[in-house]
């Protein structure tokens, strides 16, 4: 894990990706405390001021102050893309384990991941918000089912490999018992593209989640994420593009930093590459 | 190549059917009586029965799907409920849009991710690959709703170039039609032309360090031929797969395009089905997107062959 961190630390766009992470987590975690006004507090006077010294990035249609809201969606959107990340990593590595441990369901599982694939993601996120009903909570169980076989891939991709390991047929001929052998000796192996697979799941989440959103089937529409700010703005963009501008930003900015750590991520634990660039 | 297309269409129709069974699941995990909930609070439990018994609700679970199956065979995909005729009918209607809009956002992202992709593989490690690598993330990144708004917002209105939104009159010409998708087209289309550029670029980079494209260069052709000829034909077939898969994942996309212009397509059709709970349709759309995106996928496949003759099935 140290290595795997030197690795990261010297590659200067991962860094700085880390580091935006990192501001963007802080600020969503002291978000009550570091935003300037309530971000529930009306000021009709005031109302879709541009951006200015008093309001760096303006008032909305009730002159509410948009940085305000911007941070507090930051918590929303990225417990969501959190807890989504809790979901799908929990049930897809417990599929995948099991269809690359147990060879008799491993036909099962991977049909099942097979057609939950064969929906675009956000058709399928779609679906499951039309039966559940729009709240935060049914947007994570959503998008957590969605994005569970993308984890159980990767995870019986390496449980193949490592099952044939010298140690594992060392463990099972000790008579470790299965359980031990999958989540004693093989899951801390597979930890690695977990990791990977979560940074980008993550990145996806908060997009798709925002999409949801902004359809007005995802999170209700008083809760300010992000998806919801842009969506709720989208009637007086002509008037006031910042109502659209900042929030926006705030999801390629948190995204594009995510997508960047993924993919150093990746490259640092793909020995392949180790020498390359 | 007889066989290997029967499998692989026996392996779509394995797939489709738990597809079937999935959207059958969704449909029924909804809280309370499906029933109930399409009528709303203002009907008598004698319309609800009513509705019931016609959607074949009092009927047992595998009895229901089963007759579901049997539907789906005949191509019925029900009634919705909302507006008034055959859910396959109002698909047909609005296929039109959704299928122009897919196709020009597929050409928009192949025109800008395949030939940076190629570049950007050429000039590895160079300045110009540095910088397409990281356009293509940040495209990656963009929300589609996002630029379409701000597209419309200086592209519509700050300069009248194009069209706000819709699609015309029902009288339109195709070329005046095609000019309301362009918009919606470019705001589909950007996003993920960057999977495209990152796949063609990995996929070239395969292919260039080649012992036989070392060969082709050491017989002094040019950089040119060797890339554009030599190369770019091996490194087809991955970057067909994901221009597939990009086709595919579009016609999904196009839900959220088509809401952000007002455009009366399939995505559209969608949403509202959800909006008001018309089951019938998000079901009939759902079995059917997923089943252009399998066949999509198929078609790929046996695509291989065409372009690489030594793909033998």
């Amino acid at each position: 894990m140290a290595l795997l961190l030197r690795q990261l630390l010297r590659r200067p766009l991962v860094v700085v990706a880390l580091a935006v992470l990192a501001a963007i987590l802080a600020v969503a975690a002291l978000a009550p405390w570091l935003a300037p006004y309530d971000p529930m507090k009306m000021d009709i006077l005031n109302r879709m001021k541009p951006p200015a010294a008093g309001h760096l990035f303006g008032t909305d249609e009730f002159g509410r102050d948009v940085l305000s809201r911007i941070m507090e969606g930051a918590q929303l959107s990225l417990l969501v893309g959190l807890l989504v990340v809790v979901v799908a990593v929990t049930m897809g590595t417990l599929m995948g384990l099991m269809a690359g441990y147990v060879r008799a369901l491993d036909g099962v599982v991977m049909r099942l991941t097979d057609a939950l694939m064969a929906f675009p993601d956000i058709l399928l996120a779609i679906a499951f918000m039309a039966g559940l009903g729009p709240s935060l909570y049914n947007v994570v169980l959503a998008l957590g089912i969605v994005y569970t076989p993308r984890v159980a891939r990767v995870v019986r991709a390496a449980a193949l490999v490592v099952r044939e390991m010298p140690y594992v047929e060392a463990a099972t001929a000790l008579g470790a018992s299965t359980p031990r052998i999958v989540f004693g000796h093989i899951l801390p192996n597979l930890i690695s593209p977990i990791i990977v697979q979560a940074t980008f799941i993550f990145a996806y989440a908060i997009l798709t989640e925002a999409a949801l959103s902004f359809l007005g089937v995802g999170v209700p529409p008083t809760t300010p994420t992000w998806g919801n700010m842009i969506a709720g703005a989208q009637q007086y963009f002509q008037q006031a593009d910042w109502l659209v501008l900042f929030p926006g930003l705030a999801i390629v900015l948190t995204v594009l930093a995510l997508q960047i750590v993924g993919d150093g991520l990746r490259d640092a634990l793909d020995p392949r590459l180790q020498k390359v660039s | 190549m007889f066989v290997y297309v029967a499998r692989r269409l026996a392996g779509m129709m394995l797939v489709m059917l738990i597809v079937a069974a999935v959207v059958f699941v969704i449909a029924r995990v909804v809280p309370g009586d499906p029933a109930a909930v399409m009528l709303g609070s203002s009907a008598t439990p004698d319309d609800i029965a009513a509705l019931r018994g016609r959607l074949g609700l009092d009927q047992p679970l595998y009895s229901q799907f089963l007759i579901y199956l049997s539907q789906i065979a005949h191509f019925d995909l029900g009634q919705s409920i909302f507006l008034n005729r055959p859910v396959a009918q109002a698909l047909a209607e609005r296929s039109e849009l959704t299928a122009l809009l897919t196709l020009m956002s597929v050409s928009i992202a192949v025109a800008i991710g395949v030939p940076i992709g190629i570049l950007s593989a050429a000039m590895r490690g160079r300045w110009v690959d540095q910088t397409a690598i990281g356009i293509a993330m940040l495209a990656a990144s963009v929300p589609s709703f996002w630029i379409g708004l701000t597209l419309i917002k200086y592209l519509a209105v700050d300069l009248p170039w194009f069209p706000v939104a819709g699609y015309g009159p029902p009288d339109a010409s195709l070329l005046e039609r095609l000019r309301h998708l362009v918009l919606p087209a470019v705001a589909l289309g950007i996003p993920n032309s960057a999977l495209i550029l990152r796949f063609t670029r990995t996929s070239m980079l395969d292919v260039l360090s080649d012992d036989y494209v070392r060969t082709a260069r050491a017989k002094g052709l040019s950089p040119l031929v060797v890339v554009l000829k030599h190369a770019l034909r091996n490194a087809m077939i991955p970057i067909l797969t994901v221009i597939g898969l990009t086709a595919a994942v579009m016609i999904a996309g196009a839900i959220v395009t088509e809401t952000v212009f007002g455009l009366p397509g399939v995505g559209n059709l969608i949403v509202s089905a959800v909006l008001r709970r018309d089951y019938p349709v998000i079901q009939g759309a759902l079995l059917v997107v997923s089943g252009i995106y399998v066949l999509i996928n198929l078609s790929v496949d046996l695509l291989y062959a065409v372009v690489d003759p030594r793909v033998r099935y």
